[in-house]
């Protein structure tokens, strides 16, 4: 123990602890604590940009959902349309493919009645012509019956060979 | 073993003004390496804090923790840099003893030790923070309500009060005191026991080494829990007591 109070010691220790305290504050925790501050504020801003960023994400998704979603709806309806189009086409060319048979058809019968009704008729004609050959023949050489019946078969034949 | 304090009489002349140059040197060496870890600390600060400024952000949030723990942080914002300031002073002024002790050899003056472990520096400090705790109180809650709090809860514990600020003042000087000094003395007799022969180096050595251990476990301690009186007895003053 002292055997005397050193007074000055507790003056020189109060004007050194208030110098420690001013260079410490100037030059340690001073800065150090605004620096703390200025960190803190920095994470803050941080989080909130990327809690922003987030949710501006989040929303991008959504709507790529939803239009993927739309185009997807686009296709299959017009996928559907061409379907249906393709049928309504489809049952148009065979009805048509079917009419335009029909109506070859119609034209080749016409066409092979007339066909008939000419040879008919030409038939006819040269048949009435050799009838009257046949006729003007017998009338020049009046022959008997049994002549005839022979000139006429004769002439018939040569009518049906000529046809 | 008869150790004598560098005591300087009557300093510039001024009777009365003694001086303990031991004192005074390591108060100094303390206050400089405090200032020197403050100072390269801080000396490139960075966003992301690497290496030193990390250790020193995590005293910082100490004390900060130790003032909210008796008082809310917008009162006590004030009082953070004389809680960092003396916690650091006192710490480093206690751990400063422990690995040696200089004392010269013709005279036994005692040059190198724990500057806590002189009363008189303890007292100081103790005074100090008192005096500021009384400070603080009259100007933050007004002279009137300070005056009140003396006899508060009861009126007859005036004389209650009045002692218990002279008996806080004096624990608190002492309490640090006595803790530095007995470690001092502890130290100095281990030390002289291994320094006396071979067998007492062997006996002494285990013990020193422990004692050390235990002494910067004391050191730090007692540097902590002054830090915490500290500020209970100011938010003791600068906080309405409901």
């Amino acid at each position: 123990m002292p055997e005397t109070i050193t007074w000055g010691d507790t003056i020189f220790s109060l004007v050194m602890f208030l110098i420690l305290l001013l260079l410490l504050r100037k030059f340690a925790w001073g800065p150090m604590m605004n620096m703390m501050k200025e960190r803190e504020e920095h994470v803050a801003s941080e989080i909130e940009t990327a809690e922003n960023s987030r949710k501006e994400a989040e929303k991008y998704l959504e709507e790529q959902k939803k239009e993927v979603e739309k185009a997807r709806q686009e296709a299959q309806s017009i996928i559907e349309t061409a379907k249906k189009t393709s049928e309504v086409q489809g049952e148009e060319i065979i009805a048509q493919s079917r009419r335009e048979a029909e109506r070859v058809k119609e034209s080749a019968l016409a066409e092979i009645s007339r066909e008939k009704e000419q040879a008919v008729a030409e038939l006819r004609e040269q048949v009435g012509s050799l009838s009257v050959m046949i006729a003007t023949k017998i009338i020049e050489k009046e022959l008997d019956e049994k002549q005839q019946e022979q000139l006429i078969e004769e002439y018939v034949k040569e009518a049906g060979e000529r046809l | 073993m008869d150790h004598h304090l560098p005591i300087v009489y009557d300093v510039f002349g001024i009777p009365g003004l003694h001086v303990n140059l031991s004192n005074i040197l390591m108060l100094t060496i303390s206050a400089i390496i405090v200032f020197c870890i403050g100072f390269f600390s801080a000396r490139n600060l960075k966003m992301k804090p690497s290496g030193m400024q990390n250790v020193f952000e995590w005293l910082i949030d100490f004390i900060k923790n130790t003032i909210t723990s008796t008082m809310d942080w917008k009162t006590g914002e004030r009082f953070f840099g004389l809680g960092i300031t003396i916690f650091l002073l006192i710490l480093i002024s206690n751990l400063i003893g422990l690995p040696f002790m200089i004392v010269t050899a013709e005279t036994h003056t005692v040059w190198w030790k724990s500057p806590t472990a002189d009363p008189v520096i303890t007292m100081t400090f103790a005074v100090m923070v008192v005096v500021l705790t009384h400070f603080y109180g009259i100007k933050m809650k007004g002279l009137k309500e300070y005056g009140k709090d003396y006899i508060r809860p009861m009126p007859f514990l005036l004389p209650l009060n009045i002692i218990e600020e002279f008996a806080n003042t004096l624990t608190l000087g002492m309490r640090l005191f006595g803790n530095l000094y007995a470690k001092e003395i502890l130290l100095t007799l281990l030390a002289s026991a291994g320094g006396a022969s071979v067998l007492g180096f062997l006996a002494a050595g285990v013990p020193m080494i422990a004692w050390q251990a235990f002494g910067m476990f004391i050191g730090v301690i007692q540097a902590f829990i002054f830090l915490m009186l500290t500020m209970v007895y100011m938010s003791h003053k600068v906080m309405d007591e409901h």
